[in-house]
């Protein structure tokens, strides 16, 4: 078992890296807001992680509080700024915001010497990246620290988002999501809870960058633009938004098929989309809907009234009568 | 229970465009129930809407016990005291009854998500005491043997309902109804009368939207009538009952040679 983990630690780490994307995106998912800055904010994380590494020497991982708190920064004037928008507005926005982040990583030396008149100065690296020194990380039970505390965080992630779910605020969440106006009628701020829901998010994100330096080890603008936006969507849409559970498994399916597909070569990420579609198709609540799951006794039918069309899980929706005038 | 708002709408007017929703309306209540009657299109949910913070109105003021309201969101008049239902039903879909009558519990409940996430013993309190109360208050409406249904699956008339407790959850000095008894039956619609005046017992300032005559004719200790925007009598049932101009307005004014 140990010796399988150490052979794919790199998978494992990024496992756990994705997982907490993914529930850094099942945040804002969850107040209904479609909110793709998460690779913005990772690169934030990161970069603010690997410049206190390389500039400031500190250790690799002491850069998480820091990350946590520039993210947080960052996103609530952003959040005042761009949760006016909803639906694809907010998505287009926040795309733009991502390629800001990209493009101030890519010339941000230049920006810093303007300022500081300081010709030679390198901290950001441009399209090259930062590279960190290698060193060996510390072993601890066997598995290196830095797994560790992928682990530790991805964990303490999911006690968080499943202990707010089943308190007042999942409650809030939820209501929001659904209704704003009828939760704005029983006294719920809900802007300030998605602004909430937002600065959580980005602070998720930018807190697995910066504990994902010693594992990448290049940090360069190329791994946090659009792209690396949309695959984080893809793990909340793949594992299903309805609970915290989803975007798990979403993250560590499409983290690891690749890997288990390796034999197929380049054609490997087509199984990626293929299952990304069919899910959509099949499982509109995707991988992880509870009441897919809940009525695993009854697969024979359900499967039957999928493929049919007839949604089984899905309660029949009550047919509102309209009284007379 | 509490005691009931003094309501006050001064001139309020709403234009969509160059329509005149609302048109100058104007009148005071201070207790009881107020029924809010007309055809069609007359305007009653739009005041309703005005007197919750949906909408902000374009000219007027709304006074709730001689405070000016007009200017706060919702959220600020249902801290106010103010709660409404809505005339399509607005239910979250997804959550448990229990859940959806638990929400209106949150101006009561204070703890913050530090304490909620260490689960620290306020937030274990106050998430026991929400579901004590939402469960108590679902038993006086009758339906608290569907608490753990998911509010979608309810029949109408039982979404109607759940809607007044998560309304009630607010404990609010005064509650806004709009078309309760649609799309109940008549036994449904009695009961929802005799409940109306156990509220108003308890001293809840009550104002109805409705189209069921009887109910309003029933309940209501005064009625505003509006047609296209304007109020055109108010004023005890049995008077209003017999006003010229609201027997026009609801049979078409006859035609005069």
């Amino acid at each position: 078992m140990l010796e399988f983990l150490l052979d794919h630690i790199s998978t494992v780490d990024f496992i756990l890296l994705n997982v907490a994307l993914g529930l850094s995106i099942y945040l804002t998912l969850a107040v209904g807001l479609l909110s793709l800055a998460n690779a913005g904010f990772l690169a934030i994380g990161a970069y603010t992680a690997a410049i206190l590494t390389t500039q400031a020497g500190w250790p690799p991982l002491a850069g998480l509080v820091p990350a946590l708190l520039c993210a947080a920064l960052v996103a609530a004037p952003l959040g005042l700024l761009v949760l006016r928008l909803q639906g694809v507005y907010l998505a287009i926005a926040t795309i733009g915001f991502g390629e800001i982040v990209r493009i101030v990583a890519l010339n941000g030396d230049k920006l810093l010497r303007l300022l500081s008149g300081d010709e030679r100065l390198t901290i950001f690296r441009g399209a090259e990246g930062i590279t960190l020194p290698y060193r060996s990380p510390l072993l601890i039970l066997g598995l290196p620290e830095t797994t560790w505390l992928l682990l530790l965080y991805a964990l303490a992630l999911a006690y968080l988002l499943a202990t707010l779910q089943r308190s007042r605020y999942g409650r809030l969440m939820t209501a929001i999501r659904l209704d704003g106006l009828a939760a704005s009628t029983l006294g719920v701020d809900a802007v300030r809870y998605r602004l909430l829901a937002f600065v959580l998010g980005a602070a998720i994100a930018a807190g697995a960058g910066a504990l994902s330096t010693p594992v990448v080890r290049v940090i360069d603008p190329g791994q946090y633009g659009f792209g690396r936006a949309v695959d984080i969507l893809a793990y909340a849409v793949l594992g299903g938004m309805t609970t915290w559970v989803g975007p798990i498994v979403g993250a560590t399916v499409l983290t690891a098929l690749p890997e288990v597909l390796r034999p197929l070569k380049e054609q490997r990420e087509v199984v990626n989309g293929l299952l990304l579609m069919l899910s959509i198709i099949y499982l509109p609540r995707g991988l992880a809907d509870p009441r897919f799951w809940g009525s695993w006794r009854r697969w024979p039918t359900t499967l039957r009234e999928r493929l049919t069309g007839a949604p089984a899980t899905e309660p029949v929706p009550v047919p509102p009568r309209r009284g007379p005038g | 229970m509490t005691d009931g708002a003094r309501l006050r709408v001064e001139g309020i007017s709403l234009y969509f465009g160059g329509l005149a929703a609302l048109d100058d309306v104007s009148f005071s209540m201070g207790g009881g129930i107020c029924g809010l009657i007309g055809p069609n299109g007359a305007g009653k949910t739009t005041l309703l809407n005005v007197v919750s913070g949906v909408l902000p109105p374009s000219r007027g003021r709304i006074l709730i016990d001689e405070r000016p309201t007009s200017e706060l969101p919702p959220h600020r008049l249902a801290a106010l005291g103010v709660a409404r239902t809505f005339q399509n039903v607005r239910l979250f879909g997804e959550l448990s009854v229990l859940d959806n009558v638990r929400l209106g519990y949150h101006l009561h409940q204070h703890s913050t998500l530090l304490e909620t996430v260490l689960r620290l013993p306020r937030a274990r309190r106050e998430e026991r005491e929400s579901a004590t109360a939402a469960l108590a208050l679902l038993d006086r409406l009758g339906l608290a043997h569907l608490a753990l249904a998911e509010a979608s699956a309810l029949a109408y008339g039982d979404q109607r309902r759940v809607e007044i407790a998560r309304a009630l959850a607010l404990e609010p000095r005064l509650l806004l109804l709009d078309e309760p008894a649609a799309g109940l039956n008549a036994a449904e619609t009695e009961q929802l009368g005799d409940f109306l005046g156990v509220l108003r017992a308890q001293g809840l300032t009550l104002l109805l939207v409705e189209h069921d005559m009887a109910l309003i004719m029933r309940v209501c200790d005064h009625i505003v009538v509006l047609n296209f925007g304007r109020k055109i009598a108010e004023g005890p049932p049995d008077a209003v009952r017999q006003d010229r101009r609201v027997i026009d307005a609801y049979l078409g004014e006859e035609e005069s040679a």
